[in-house]
Formats: C-alpha cells, structure tokens, sequence
C-alpha cells in the first residue's frame, strides 16, 4: 500500500526504521519486526545505512511483503550511477514495493569502506525527478519503457534542525517540485524549533513525520550533539536521563521519546522511529504515547 | 595548457538573463590558445552581446586569469567601472571565473566550458578548484565550484550532513553549499539555488576528437 494513502485517510501515520543485516541470516530482524506488525504503518528498510556494507534494502523490501508488512525502500546516491539506480527502482515495482525514500546518503568515508568510490552521479532531487519520469513511463535518455510504468508513493528527506534552515527548505521545495509526497526528519528533541520549522513549511502542504531516535545514554546524546549533523538535544534532557540510576535508564528513556511523542503529535502528520537496536521497546513507547 | 570551449551564445545569453551593463573580462594564458579567451575572442562575444542589446562596459584582458593576484591587482583598476555593471562575463577556464568572483562581489557568468586540465596546470592552486566537468555551473552557483566544492558534488543544494557550516566528510573543511549559499544570498542570487539544475553529462568530460586533433592538445597532454 501506498504510504500517501495513509496520510489521506487522516491517519497519525508511523513509520519505523528497519537496518539489514550485517551477514546472511535474517531470523533476527525479521523476529524483532513482527510484534510491530499492528502498531506500525510502514518500515523504512535502509540502504547500506552509515555507508556500512550489509544486506541490501531491494531484497529486504521483498522478505518483509513476504510477510506482509509494508516496507519503504530507501534509495540512495551513494553507490550506483544513474543506469544502476533506474534499473533498481524498476525491480523494485516488479518485486511489488509501493514506496521509495530517495535520499542522497552519507559519504563512504563516514562508513566501514572508506576507500570505496564515492558514486554521487545524481543527487536527491534529481534521483526524485528520475524515478518520476520512470513513472511517466521514460527513463532519465528519453526511452520509452516498454508496458506500464511504474508507480510509487515518494519520500525524501528534511533536516529542520540545520542551521542556517533556508538551504534546506530550499531544497526541501525542490524535492517537492521534483515528487516527494512526503518527508521524513532528522531526529528531533526541541519541540519548539521543530515547530518553527513547521510554520515555515505550512505552505508547502506536504505530509511531514518527525524523526525520534531513543536516547540511550547521556553519552549518546553528547555524541550526538557533536557528531550528527542537525540534531541537538538540550542539557535538560541529558540531565533527566543521567539523573535516574542506570537500572532505571531504559524506563526513563522510554518516557522521553513518549513525551516528545505526544507533544509532537499535534504539529505534523507522523512519526518515524529511528530505534537503532531497541526495536523491542518501540511497542512500549507507542503505548506510552497512546498510539 | 587549460583546454576551455566556449559556451553555446544562447546559453550565455540566458545565464545574462535581464543583466544590461556587462563587463568582459578576458584571459590572454590558456583560454587565449584555445581561442576562447584573448583579443579575438572578446571581441566576437562583445559584437553577440551588443547585437543582443547589451552594454559591453569593458573588454579587459589579463594574462592569467587563474592568477587571483593577478586578478584582484588588475580589477582594482577597474573598480569605478565595475560597480556600475550588472555582471561580470568571464572568458577563462573555471578556475579564472573561481579567482574572479574570490575577489569581486558582483555576480560571474563561465563563458566557456572548461574540459580539460591537461598539461601545466591554473596558476591558483587548480585541480581541487576545477575538475573540468564540461558543462561550468559557475554561473548558477555565484562563482564556486560545486564539483570540486562539494564532497559529493552535490548540485541542488546541501545534503543533511554539513554541521557549523562544515562538511560531513571533514570538519576541518568548508561545506561548499554553505559558501555557495553565502555568496548567492550576498550577489542577490538566491533564487538560482532555487532551480532544480539537471543531472550532469558526463560524456562531456571526455574531450572531443576534435579537441584531442589539435597540436595544443597534442604538444600539452
Ligand atoms: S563547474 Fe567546476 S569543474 Fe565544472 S568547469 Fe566549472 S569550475 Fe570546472
Ligand atoms: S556537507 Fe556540504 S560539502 Fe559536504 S557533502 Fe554535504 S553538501 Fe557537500
């Protein structure tokens, strides 16, 4: 099903990320996926996520209709030429996926092969703008496909947490302008600068899912602060976390991600839950929210 | 040698856009070999731009513009004049239309199409400016390079990555849709940025068998 559908029927829509594997045996995430099945609306499976090599998203995709969960396929710039990528979104709709989230991606160098060529032959936008033309029933030389073309509900991505913010929204028009029907954020921890950032795009009338990522540890949040681009989690909220003994870290960190749930729910049309190996607690938290 | 090709007129004259008064700034090093830049050159685009309904307010040639000191020590002559133009059209590689806009704030339009970096190199530290794409982006991104700027060469804006105004790849350096940014809001360009450009046309930076017949070519690669 298409994801935009969702949106349409007026649903609070909520997403959850889903990262492949680092080797060939799937039981695993498959196993941590299911008791999800009722609570999320669709899966993002990530494509070579952080440029680590792993299992690929296409295949991934298709093991997760298998099951009947609805997967959105990520789609990135970073490995294939503009020939690898058209060839992958059209096995995509033959292997039955109905939502793709183009996104630029991380550098190799961020990864676990930082001597790998860097491909970056398109970017967001114009991987957007391909797919769409994919869709119109031409590829990117002006061939026509043969048979009926393709179609998908498209994604992409906004980080309302960059500064300076115009960039962003800029690009954020221009991904519109090229397809995008709704966007997935960076994760967000100020409720009042996403906010903003909503105000700013109120024009733009597209579906918008902010990002929550669990804040495990105080250190992690620090991490994040220095080393992710785009997300800033205030003092107050490590202190809440780094206030609580350890054995009560899980608990409190569930309650966070819940509050910003709930005081997030009334500004945009969905969540998109960015666990990072605490799939398990993801029905918690949703509970937590009233979800 | 620094082998450029002019850029189609009609593209030209559409970077030029509503632009009047134009200053031509022409360089005498490689672009003067490959006939792109030079006297005969300058004179050829001032006679389209004035067939065109345009103000040629200078025709300057400088030896090499690659040389930003060069570059900066030559147009403070000009300064007067060039503030009362609306452009600057640059007849050089891409790393002349770089040295330009580093020392001028007025908007910069590639006249030509730099497709070769064979041979002697720019005088400004050249390779990491220009890659020689074929198909200059200058004129939309306000003078900075997003090919080599850029670590992924990016050519609709930033990606999520650059943080305090610095690239994922290395906080040491510059992102270059940052600077790009910077420089289109401080030419009165932003709304450059806010079209989508197309992929790029790789083929294009392969030289031409025509190119690669010359004896230039030929004596430099
Ligand atoms: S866009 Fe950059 S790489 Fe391409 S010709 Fe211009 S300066 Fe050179
Ligand atoms: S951070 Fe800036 S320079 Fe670096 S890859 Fe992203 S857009 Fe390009």
């Amino acid at each position: 099903m298409k994801l935009i559908e969702r949106f349409k029927q007026g649903k609070f829509v909520i997403t959850c990320e889903a990262g492949p594997p680092k080797g060939i045996e799937m039981e695993q995430m498959m196993s941590e996926l299911e008791p999800l099945r009722d609570k999320i609306d669709a899966f993002n499976v990530t494509d070579l996520q952080s440029s680590v090599m792993r299992v690929g998203s296409l295949a991934t995709c298709r093991l997760l209709k298998d099951r009947d969960l609805e997967p959105i396929m990520q789609l990135t710039c970073r490995d294939r030429n503009r020939l690898g990528l058209q060839s992958d979104v059209l096995s995509a709709a033959v292997l039955g996926i109905d939502n793709l989230l183009c996104l630029t991606g991380d550098h190799p160098t961020m990864g676990d092969h930082p001597q790998a060529m860097p491909v970056f032959d398109l970017d967001s936008v114009q991987l957007l703008s391909a797919v769409k033309g994919l869709m119109g029933g031409k590829d990117m030389a002006g061939n026509d496909l043969e048979g009926r073309p393709p179609q998908f509900c498209l994604g992409a991505v906004v980080n309302p947490g960059a500064e300076p913010l115009e960039p962003q929204i800029i690009k954020m028009e221009k991904k519109i302008q090229a397809g995008a029907e709704f966007f997935q954020t960076q994760a967000v921890y100020e409720v009042d600068k996403f906010a903003r950032f909503m105000k700013k795009v109120k024009h733009l009338k597209v579906p918008v899912m902010a990002g929550i990522i669990f804040l495990k540890s105080p250190g992690m949040a620090k991490f994040m602060n220095a080393n992710v681009a785009g997300i800033h989690v205030p003092d107050e909220l490590i202190n809440e976390l780094a206030g609580v003994g350890k054995e009560k870290r899980v608990e409190k960190s569930l309650e966070i991600s819940a509050r910003l749930i709930t005081e997030l729910k009334d500004l945009c049309q969905g969540v998109h839950i960015m666990s990072l190996g605490w799939e398990r607690h993801v029905s918690t938290v949703l509970e937590m929210a009233k979800l | 040698m620094l082998f450029t090709q002019n850029k189609p007129t009609a593209e030209v004259l559409e970077s030029l856009g509503a632009e009047k008064n134009i200053f031509l700034l022409g360089c005498n090093g490689c672009a003067e070999a490959c006939e792109t830049g030079g006297e005969k050159a300058l004179s050829t685009i001032k006679a389209e731009l004035e067939k065109a309904g345009k103000n040629v307010t200078s025709t300057t040639l400088v030896d090499f513009l690659c040389n930003k000191v060069l570059v900066a020590t030559r147009l403070a002559r000009e300064t007067d004049n060039i503030k009362q133009t609306d452009s600057i059209l640059v007849l050089s590689c891409g790393v002349g239309v770089q040295a330009v806009s580093k020392v001028v704030d007025k908007v910069v339009h590639p006249a030509a199409n730099t497709v070769s970096l064979g041979g002697l190199q720019g005088l400004w530290p050249s390779d990491e400016r220009c890659q020689a794409c074929g198909d200059c982006a200058l004129d939309y991104t306000g003078g900075i390079c997003p090919i080599t700027f850029c670590a992924k060469s990016l050519l609709n804006g930033p990606c999520g990555g650059a943080q305090d105004g610095k690239c994922e790849v290395d906080s040491e350096k510059d992102c270059g849709w940052q600077l790009i940014y910077e420089r289109l809001e401080k030419v009165g360009r932003l709304e450059n940025f806010k079209k989508i450009r197309t992929p790029r046309d790789h083929s294009k930076m392969l030289p031409s068998s025509e190119l690669r017949k010359t004896s230039f070519y030929d004596i430099e690669v």
